[in-house]
């Protein structure tokens, strides 16, 4: 194997490993420190008033916050189960199967993960229009199924490739019904694939501004609208507790994936993979 | 039922919803942007709405912004995450509250990215704070703008911070799963450290790296929020930029916007070509 390295490289790699994880975090401190500052001027480093106001304000009922809260989990729910739903059986169709036309479907399914939601979402408005959606829920969760699916699929297609069928036709040979085989043989193969897929297309339609923007129309206002209003009117205390607040699913989802999202089996590294 | 009707019948819901809604936004689009809407009586499709973005210095000023964002982002992002990659497959004390952190922004949406960066590299921000208290700077005009400036400093920061473990933890999983084999052969043939990674990881892990620039590409020239929080007024950044075209009072300006969304697309086909390109020959060899 390799000479150890002498004390300079390994000095070196110390400190440039110590400046890459303190540059990763440190966008979150300020915004962390912020919601719990009362007035924190220049020049001061730390704020000179600590105060729960921010919070306070945010978990008020007058605020709006919450049910804004609400709203996103439900949307960002809804989007994950008919992303499930649709993505399934696409993704079994693509790991299980070879057939004419494959790689064109993969494309095709790939593109709206790489195409930004702006260059597609000015279209679909126009349409929208003629079919009322703008400006509801539904239209919104509609439109974050765009970059939710793929994502599904691109899970579904992984793990139905190291799926065996034959368990499925043993078990109708037993005798089971295709509703019953689906529910104790297939379902229970694939469930850590419908939850790492899932939790994946959460956090993405968590993670949407200019869809919702657009197609909510300022009606529909969801977590990260409502964090880009104050943001930009210099609300930094509410900024940042509407912030810490938003960026929780996505930690606690790091943390229950920790497992599936490093090493060998990495899902996302599994999407460079494709 | 035949193995070809399953296949269909499993691939129809993703299919017609994806042909339908991202497709059909594509082509809708496309057509707009050819001023050709007949539920209004446009039945004349021409070429107006190109022939005036690409006539307006506002327009182009923004591509190129927008390219330099995009291209500088990505490269920067592309070699500290190799980096971070050489780092992180070693094994140390600490190692899985490291990774933790390292793949901590992961899932941190961009807006809130983009509002640490602001908080930290404007004026009044944390560094000019610093800047203060060691008395380099006196007020807070002194401290050189970072955001909201013209070469698009604090949005390229937010993509680097964003970024560098997206492309970190590809990379990873791409050496780790080649294993260290290949450059334990070149060091005992004599090769140094620098030649076993130039010559012998480089060219191995590079197909990832270049399939996660390009899907990072793509998406720091089409994001939307970040540019709003982070970029100047005039030019702005060509997401930006085609959003207020659309959401103007004129409606005229409308066609406009659309061919921006079109020229946006048209790049993210460009990446999308390569991407598969050398996704393939991957696949081959």
């Amino acid at each position: 194997m390799y000479r150890r390295g002498g004390a300079f490289t390994r000095g070196f790699r110390v400190i440039s490993g110590a400046v890459l994880i303190t540059w990763l975090v440190l966008p979150l401190i300020p915004l962390g420190i912020w919601s719990f500052a009362r007035g924190w001027y220049f020049p001061d480093l730390l704020p000179r008033n600590w105060s729960l106001k921010a919070w306070e304000y945010t978990f008020s009922d007058t605020a709006g916050v919450i049910e804004c809260l609400w709203l996103t989990i439900f949307i960002s729910l809804a989007a994950t189960i008919l992303s499930i739903i649709v993505g399934v059986p696409a993704g079994r169709a693509l790991g299980l199967y070879r057939f004419r036309g494959k790689e064109l479907v993969e494309l095709m399914i790939l593109a709206p993960t790489i195409v930004p939601g702006i260059a597609v979402v000015l279209g679909i408005h126009s349409v929208f229009i003629t079919l009322g959606l703008n400006n509801t829920v539904t239209g919104v969760i509609v439109v974050h199924l765009i970059p939710t699916l793929p994502y599904m699929v691109l899970v579904m297609s992984g793990i139905f490739a190291n799926y065996d069928p034959s368990f499925e036709a043993q078990a109708r040979s037993l005798g089971a019904s295709a509703l019953k085989t689906f529910w104790y043989i297939t379902i229970p193969a694939i469930m850590p694939g419908i939850i790492v897929g899932g939790l994946f297309a959460f956090l993405v339609s968590w993670s949407q501004y200019i869809l919702t923007l657009l197609i909510g129309g300022g009606k529909v206002v969801t977590l990260p609208l409502l964090l880009f209003n104050f943001a930009t009117s210099s609300r930094n205390d509410i900024t940042g507790a509407i912030g810490m607040i938003y960026i929780l699913p996505g930690i606690l989802i790091l943390l229950m994936t920790a497992r599936h999202l490093s090493g060998r089996s990495s899902a996302v590294g599994g999407f460079g993979t494709i | 039922m035949s193995d070809r009707v399953k296949i269909f019948l499993l691939l129809l819901p993703a299919l017609s919803f994806i042909v339908l809604l991202f497709f059909g936004g594509l082509a809708i689009g496309l057509l707009r942007s050819f001023n050709y809407m007949p539920l209004i009586g446009l039945l004349e499709p021409n070429l107006e709405a190109y022939a005036s973005i690409f006539t307006s210095s506002e327009f182009l000023r923004s591509f190129l912004l927008t390219f330099h964002i995009a291209f500088t982002s990505t490269v920067i992002s592309s070699v500290l995450a190799i980096g971070a990659a050489l780092l992180l497959r070693r094994q140390f004390l600490g190692r899985a509250v490291v990774n933790f952190l390292f793949q901590l922004n992961l899932t941190v949406p961009h807006l809130v990215g983009a509002i640490g960066i602001l908080y930290l590299f404007s004026q009044s921000g944390t560094f000019a704070r610093l800047a203060a208290e060691f008395g380099m700077i006196a007020r807070p005009r002194d401290f050189p703008a970072l955001v909201f400036d013209p070469y698009a400093i604090g949005i390229i920061l937010q993509y680097v911070w964003k970024e560098i473990p997206f492309i970190g933890v590809i990379v990873l999983a791409n050496m780790q799963s080649l294993g260290e084999d290949y450059e334990s052969v070149a060091r005992s043939l004599g090769a140094t450290r620098w030649q076993a990674f130039r010559y012998v990881l480089l060219p191995l892990i590079f197909p990832g790296v270049l399939s996660a620039s390009v899907i990072v590409f793509a998406f720091t020239f089409g994001a939307y929020e970040i540019p709003a929080i982070l970029g100047a007024n005039y030019p702005a950044a060509l997401p930006v930029l085609a959003y207020r075209k659309y959401t103007d009072v004129d409606l005229a300006a409308r066609p406009e916007a659309m061919a921006m969304a079109i020229v946006i697309a048209l790049l993210s086909a460009i990446m999308i070509y390569v991407y598969v390109r050398y996704t393939r020959r991957r696949i081959r060899s």
